[in-house]
C-alpha cells in the first residue's frame, strides 16, 4: 500500500469538512473493496477519512411509509432487519447472494453501491484499462470477456457493476440522500446514482469529489412477490454473471432489473410494461440494444431462462 | 510519519498499540502484538484465513486497519480456548477436520459464531456460514462433519 494519514470523523458536518481540506482524500468504512484495491494499488488516495464513527448505522422509518437506511448499516443487518425480510424481500435475498459472513458484517450500505468492478482487467495493473487509467486502452474488449456487459457498453468499457444489492434497489426505486464539502445536502435517485461508460469509464457515479452518501431510502412498500435470482460458476460467494430482481404482482404485472449485464443496475420502463407477457418480452425490450461480445452472448439467453424461472416461482 | 496511537481490547484484555497508518489488524496482531494465530492467505478478504471478531463479529482482518480497532473489541484464535479446548479445536483434532492447518484458525472463529448464533444448523447453514473460509486440503466434509457433530455434542451436554 502507498502510505496515507488517517483522520477519523465523528458527523457528516465534520467527514464533509475533512473531505473539503483534503480534496485527494477518500472516505473509509466497510474497506472491503477500498482496501483491496489499495493493495494493489488500483486505489491510492494520500488519506482516508475513517467515517465508521458517524453514528449513520440506524434504519428508520419514513413519514412515507418507507425506510431510511443509514450509510453505515452493515450488509449483515439490512439482510437479517423484518422490515426488510417482510417488505423488501427483494433486498435482503440480494445481500445474502453476495460476498462471505465476514465481508457482509463489515460491508456498508453507501459502500456496496460504490464498489468497483471485479472485471480481472481493471484489477490487473500490467493490462490496459480506461477505468483505471483513462486513455490506455480496453484490455477486455477483445479478451477474455465472458464475464462482461452485454447492453449499455461502450468503445471504452465493457465492465459490469458487481453489486447484488445495488439490483435490489434499482428493482424497489431507492434514493440517495448526501451530503457534499461545503454541507450542501441532495437526493439522487438510484437510476441515476451509476453512470453508463461512454468515454469515461472511470467516472462511475454522479457523486461530486468529497460527496458523501448519508442514507439510502425505500419508498413505501409495494408487495407482490419478490424475488432475486443469481447465477454464477459455483454455487457460493461468486459475482454473478447475471442475476435477476424481480416484484411480480398477482395480476402479473410487475419490474425487473438485471444485474452482471451493464456497466450499471439494468431496467427499462419499456421492460417492466412487459412483464404481464412473459420472460422472453421483457427480455426483448431489456436487451434491444444488446450488443454481446464473442464470449458472453450466452448471458442473453441466461438472463431471459432466470427471469421465466423467477416469474414461475412467483406464479407459485 | 507520525505512529498512531490505538487503544483497544483483545481477548478481554485492554491493550494499545502503536502503527502506521497503512497497516492492517492482521498485520499488528501477527507482528508487533505476536498473535500469529490469524493467518494471512490472499490479503484480499476472499479466503477467510484472517479472521477475527470485532464486537463479536466474525470480519477479515486483512481488509481492516489496525486504526479502526480503537475502541473496538478484538477476539482472536488465541482467545477460543480456556482451561481446556473448546469443543470445536478437539473435535477438529478427533476428526482430522485439517491438515495444513492454515485455513483452521479461521475455520474455527467462524464455526465458532455461527454455534453462537445457531446451535442447531443444518448442513446447508454450516457451509452457507463457512463459505468466507476456504480450505484446498480437505474438501470441506470433514469440516462440515466436524461443525455438525460439535453442535450436537454441545446440545447435548446443556
Amino acid at each position: 500500500m502507498k502510505p496515507f494519514t488517517y483522520e477519523r470523523a465523528g458527523s457528516p458536518a465534520e467527514a464533509a469538512a475533512a473531505a473539503a481540506r483534503r480534496p485527494e482524500a477518500k472516505f473509509i468504512a466497510g474497506g472491503t473493496n477500498l482496501l483491496d484495491l489499495m493493495k494493489l494499488q488500483i486505489e491510492t488516495p494520500a488519506h482516508l477519512i475513517d467515517v465508521n464513527g458517524l453514528k449513520l448505522d440506524t434504519i428508520e422509518p419514513t413519514q412515507e411509509g418507507g425506510l431510511r437506511i443509514g450509510a453505515l448499516v452493515r450488509n449483515t443487518d439490512l439482510a437479517a432487519d423484518e422490515r426488510v425480510r417482510r417488505d423488501y424481500g427483494v433486498l435482503s435475498r440480494a445481500l445474502l447472494a453476495g460476498a462471505s459472513g465476514q465481508l457482509r458484517n463489515r460491508a456498508t450500505t453507501a459502500g456496496n453501491l460504490l464498489q468497483r468492478t471485479r472485471c480481472p482487467y481493471f484489477y490487473d495493473t500490467n493490462m490496459a484499462c480506461n477505468k483505471r487509467r483513462p486513455g490506455s486502452g480496453c484490455s477486455a474488449i477483445g479478451g477474455i470477456n465472458r464475464q462482461h456487459a452485454v447492453v449499455g457498453a461502450s468503445e471504452a468499457c465493457i465492465a459490469t457493476h458487481p453489486s447484488d444489492m445495488a439490483v435490489a434497489m434499482r428493482v424497489l426505486d431507492a434514493s440517495i440522500e448526501t451530503v457534499k464539502p461545503q454541507g450542501a445536502t441532495r437526493t439522487i435517485s438510484i437510476a441515476e446514482l451509476h453512470r453508463l461508460p461512454g468515454d469515461t469509464p472511470n467516472v462511475e457515479t454522479v457523486l461530486e469529489a468529497g460527496e458523501l452518501i448519508t442514507a439510502v431510502t425505500l419508498p413505501r412498500p409495494v408487495g407482490g412477490s419478490q424475488q432475486y435470482r443469481k447465477v454464477r460458476d459455483r454455487a457460493s460467494y461468486a459475482f454473478a454473471l447475471v442475476s435477476v430482481a424481480a416484484i411480480v404482482q398477482p395480476d402479473g404485472s410487475g419490474r425487473v432489473a438485471l444485474g452482471g449485464v451493464a456497466h450499471k443496475p439494468w431496467r427499462l420502463d419499456a421492460a417492466d410494461a412487459e412483464m404481464p407477457r412473459g420472460a422472453k418480452a421483457v427480455a426483448g425490450k431489456l436487451f434491444a440494444d444488446a450488443k454481446p461480445t464473442e464470449h458472453n452472448a450466452f448471458k442473453l439467453p441466461l438472463a431471459e431462462r432466470a427471469l421465466a424461472s423467477v416469474l414461475a416461482d412467483a406464479r407459485g | 510519519m507520525a505512529k498512531l496511537h490505538v487503544s483497544t481490547t483483545i481477548n478481554g484484555e485492554p491493550q494499545e498499540f502503536l502503527c502506521d497508518a497503512e497497516q492492517s489488524m492482521l498485520d499488528v496482531l501477527r507482528g508487533p502484538l505476536g498473535l500469529t494465530g490469524a493467518k494471512e492467505g490472499c490479503g484480499t478478504g476472499d479466503c477467510g484465513a484472517c479472521t477475527i471478531t470485532l464486537n463479536g463479529r466474525i470480519v477479515c482482518s486483512c481488509l481492516m486497519l489496525a486504526a479502526e480497532a480503537e475502541g473496538q473489541e478484538i477476539g482472536t484464535i488465541e482467545g477460543m480456548a480456556g482451561e481446556e479446548l473448546h469443543p470445536l479445536q478437539q473435535k477438529f483434532l478427533e476428526s482430522a477436520a485439517l491438515q495444513c492447518g492454515i485455513c483452521t484458525p479461521g475455520v474455527l472463529m467462524a464455526a465458532k459464531a455461527l454455534l453462537e448464533k445457531n446451535p442447531d444448523p443444518t448442513e446447508h447453514e454450516v457451509r452457507f456460514w463457512l463459505a468466507g473460509n476456504l480450505c484446498r486440503c480437505t474438501g470441506y466434509d470433514k469440516i462440515i462433519r466436524a461443525v455438525m457433530d460439535t453442535a450436537a455434542d454441545m446440545r447435548a451436554a446443556r
